[in-house]
């Protein structure tokens, strides 16, 4: 029988959410109350298995004496809180929020986006032809994974993952200010000069493909990458006696990627260079 | 921690200048030659939290290095992360957050010309171009646009700062080419900057409160300060006690004058309260908003009024150590800060028992870097702490978690001064000056098209036209700036428009921190606006999109229509609404949410663009 610790009990805080009298665990946020009530709400920066850094804005909701919107991943629910999600202001935040990142960033590998899109009527296209875009071409320093940071929404979740939240490596970190920001070791150095340890845990994380598996990454140049076609089997890595899981996203019978549960209660979606890029030897058909 | 270092070594001045600050190395592990060590030290380390919790030092070592060399090298960067045990990935982080360091070869004189409103319209674009002829490359200095100096009642301005051991500096201001050159090319030589107390007009005037030494006082001595009334306020802290300080301060109706406008008695009341030790207090003297120079007036013209005053909240507050953050461009106030400290420790009222009463408290100057957004509370906190001066998220607030995670109290120059005459005046007569819900002095920075451009002090109340008449309103009056970059603008014919916070709030604008520029016909406003938009879109940290992208857009807006008129600026107008709406909405810190505030009152109250 498998043993799932349940922790302290938590006591329950009621609020109102749209309108509803719903209840959420002390420490829960208003997303979690949103995700129960089956309400969708866009997020981007948002990391199941990281602290909210509350960045990208796209999650904002409207609280009732809040002289502004608040985002919901971050904001803890208090009792009494009157909470709405979809009211005209907030929905216009989210929709300049997913204007503005359109317009500036290469979302085209970003999951969810085109649909939320659509439904808030952006236009990221209202900028004008010369609107700044970020305009940076791929890092490819290493055989193991790309850096495309035209795709980057800066979302400080690699940072983090790379950071005291899990593998503190601390091989990289925001660096710049503003518009120039951009996720960087140091002195801008090539990966293979840094602290880097190609865990890879940064790649896991990555909201928006910025970051990817150099499989991935020739694939989708060459246009074979297909996500239709892959399957996806979640096993226990081999190398060492931790037992993490992984799981291998599978095309044409050749492991293209590997990821790991983030309900994995030993590795929160985690693993090692070993567990995530070591795999060539089980497709070694010479 | 994973500790992983380059082959960069730093040159004898990075290591002698970062040695000047932390001492030498004690083992190889810090960086020590092996030659230089006895052989049964090579392989101790400092480890743990003792190393990990300096942290704090990275600003102060990235200074000290930029201040010797002039900018951050690879080899002295990492030899700072190794004495400090940081990841050098962070400190490069941190380093290129901050306008005044360069992790870029540089020429050891930068010389920072602002540009920004008040310099703009005293001619600043054809002073910096002038300048930029004469100093361009070879000539050994950098020339760099800044933002605002304050140093705007002497506009245009520049500041040179020649790094070296000492590190030298020179402001030269108002500014003209064959000035501005001399002062970076030979700063030592470079005139005497004028007394602080040529910034107020009014200065010896017996009816001031906040400003009444500034002028009158020797401002290096301690003596001369007590001779004019300091240190009264301190024993009357300590005669009422820190719950009667509390009653005083909040009884007296004083609220934060950085702009914000909160209670200063409740926020004192809300740290004192926290059982978590130790308490801090912070005071901010990031002074970044353009058009502020108030707090550099008070701190060059009356600094151990600031140092009684941290003492007072620190007492009332159960603080024992204080922090002064100080922005990086205000190199004379540094000097006098740091000289006033000297003597008030030497002279028992600072440091372990204060004026005999067995407490004990201590400030430490923490220079800021260039960075506005580090006037935010919380980006303060993180910048002091080591990292990027990026706001946190409120909940929770500094009360409870604020500077090292601990309650702290933090409160604006011009705010903390003001608890001297609290004090000495007492709570009722303090709160029966100005009115009834903004009560006390304000200090007012007029700057821009008037004759006599500085710092007033009036009772709350006072309306814009009398201020500018005292500072002497000229012809052709187009706009009043309120607020700073911050605010919003007013007309000319809204001069009735009361100074104080429900009054602005009443008339759709904001006091801000104080500011009052006035612009004549002869600056055309799209392009203020357009210098605004800029401002925002360099000192925006990044962290939001609202923001970081936000203000970007906005300014490519204003630039498409800085020369049209009319119907041909609607859709950028249009479109200028509807981000500012979302930035003020969903932005991260005020920052964000005030960026839009200018440019809109600028379209909405003065047709700009008509």
């Amino acid at each position: 029988m498998t043993v799932v610790p349940l922790g302290i009990p938590r006591r329950l805080l009621e609020f109102t959410l749209d309108g509803e009298r719903v209840r959420g665990a002390e420490g829960s946020t208003i997303l979690d109350a949103c995700r129960a009530a089956g309400k969708d709400i866009p997020t981007l920066c948002q990391g199941d298995t990281l602290a909210p850094k509350n960045a990208c804005r796209v999650c904002v909701v409207e609280v009732e004496g809040s002289r502004t919107l608040v985002p919901a991943c971050s904001r803890k629910a208090e009792p009494g809180m009157e909470v709405k999600t979809d009211t005209e202001r907030a929905r216009h935040s989210r929709k300049i929020v997913l204007e503005l990142l359109a317009s500036s960033v290469d979302m085209s590998t970003t999951p969810r986006v085109a649909e939320w899109i659509k439904e808030y009527e952006a236009k990221p296209d209202r900028f004008g032809p010369d609107a700044a875009r970020l305009n940076e071409e791929p890092k490819i320093d290493n055989d193991l994974y790309v850096r495309d940071y035209d795709k980057c929404i800066l979302c400080y979740k690699c940072v983090d993952a790379c950071g005291d939240q899990w593998q503190n490596s601390f091989a990289i970190s925001v660096a710049g200010r503003g518009f120039d920001a951009r996720i960087a070791v140091e002195h801008d150095a090539p990966l293979t000069d840094s602290a880097c340890v190609y865990c890879g845990n940064c790649i896991e994380v990555c909201p928006t493909g910025a970051l990817s598996f150099k499989s991935e990454f020739d694939m989708r140049a060459a246009g074979t990458w297909d996500e239709s076609q892959q399957t996806e089997t979640t096993t226990v890595c081999a190398y060492c006696g931790v037992g993490c899981n992984l799981t291998l996203h599978v095309q044409d019978n050749e492991i293209v990627k590997v990821t790991s549960p983030h309900d994995n209660p030993v590795t929160h979606g985690n693993l090692c260079i070993k567990g995530r890029f070591g795999y060539q030897h089980v497709q070694n058909r010479d | 921690m994973d500790l992983h270092f380059g082959d960069s070594k730093p040159t004898d001045d990075e290591r002698a200048a970062v040695d000047a600050l932390l001492g030498p190395p004690v083992s190889s592990w810090e960086g020590a030659t092996r030659d230089e060590m006895r052989a049964a030290d090579l392989r101790w380390a400092r480890g743990g939290r003792e190393a990990r919790d300096r942290r704090d030092l990275l600003l102060p070592g990235l200074h000290a290095i930029n201040d010797r060399v002039g900018w951050i090298s690879e080899g002295a960067l990492d030899y700072l992360c190794r004495r400090l045990t940081v990841p050098p990935s962070e400190a490069y982080g941190v380093a290129t957050f901050y306008a005044m360091f360069s992790v870029k070869p540089r020429p050891a004189t930068v010389l920072h010309v602002c540009t920004d409103l008040a310099c703009a319209a005293a001619g600043a674009s054809e002073l910096c171009a002038g300048i930029e002829a004469q100093l361009g490359l070879g000539s050994g200095v950098s020339v760099e646009r800044s933002p605002c100096l304050g140093l705007c009642e002497r506009a245009p301005a520049a500041l040179a700062i020649k790094a070296g051991d000492p590190v030298r500096t020179a402001v030269s201001a108002p500014a003209t080419v064959h000035d501005a050159v001399l002062a970076a090319s030979a700063p030592d030589s470079a005139p005497e900057e004028p007394p602080a107390a040529m910034a107020v007009p009014q200065a010896g005037d017996p009816s001031l409160t906040l400003l009444r030494r500034v002028g009158v006082v020797d401002p290096a001595s301690l003596d001369d300060y007590r001779a004019h009334g300091g240190y009264t306020a301190l024993r009357r802290a300590f005669e009422l006690g820190p719950a009667g300080v509390i009653r005083e301060v909040t009884d007296s109706g004083l609220v934060g004058r950085g702009g914000a406008a909160f209670p200063t008695g409740r926020k004192w009341q809300a740290t004192a309260s926290q059982p978590d030790h130790p308490h801090y207090v912070v005071c901010n003297a990031d002074e970044s908003e353009p058009g502020t120079f108030k707090d550099r007036v008070i701190m060059e013209g009356d600094p151990y009024a600031l140092v009684e005053a941290m003492t007072i909240a620190a007492y009332a507050t159960g603080a024992h150590r204080g922090y002064l953050y100080l922005r990086g461009e205000y190199p004379r106030a540094l000097h006098r800060l740091e000289h006033a400290l000297a003597q008030a420790r030497a002279r028992g009222v600072l440091g372990d028992d204060i004026l005999g009463q067995g407490y004990a408290f201590d400030i430490e100057i923490r220079r800021g870097a260039g960075a506005y957004i580090c006037g935010e509370e919380t980006a303060l906190f993180n910048s002091i702490e080591g990292y990027r001066g990026e706001p946190r998220s409120k909940p929770p607030f500094p009360v409870e978690k604020g500077l090292f995670g601990k309650p702290t109290v933090e409160n604006n120059v011009e705010t903390l001064v003001n608890v001297l005459p609290i004090l000495t005046m007492g709570a009722p007569a303090y709160a029966a000056v100005g009115t009834a819900k903004s009560t006390g002095p304000k200090l007012f920075c007029v700057s821009g098209s008037v004759e006599r451009p500085g710092i007033y002090e009036l009772p709350f109340g006072a309306t814009l036209g009398e201020l500018l008449e005292l500072a002497g309103i000229r012809k052709r009056l187009r706009a009043v700036l309120l607020g700073g970059a911050a605010g919003g603008f007013v007309r000319p014919d809204e001069l009735d428009i009361p100074l104080t916070f429900e009054g602005t709030r009443e008339a759709g604008t904001a006091l801000g921190s104080g500011v009052v520029m006035a612009f004549d016909d002869t600056v055309p406003l799209p392009r203020l606006l357009l210098r605004i938009a800029e401002f925002f879109r360099d000192e925006s940290c990044g962290q939001c999109v609202p923001c970081r992208v936000g203000t970007v857009r906005q300014e490519e807006a204003l630039h498409r229509i800085v020369e049209r008129t009319g119907a041909a600026t609607a859709d950028d107008i249009a479109l200028l609404r509807e981000v500012g709406r979302a930035m003020r909405d969903a932005s991260i810190c005020g920052l964000g949410q005030t960026a839009w505030n200018a440019v809109e009152s600028a379209i909405d109250r003065l047709g700009a663009y008509e």
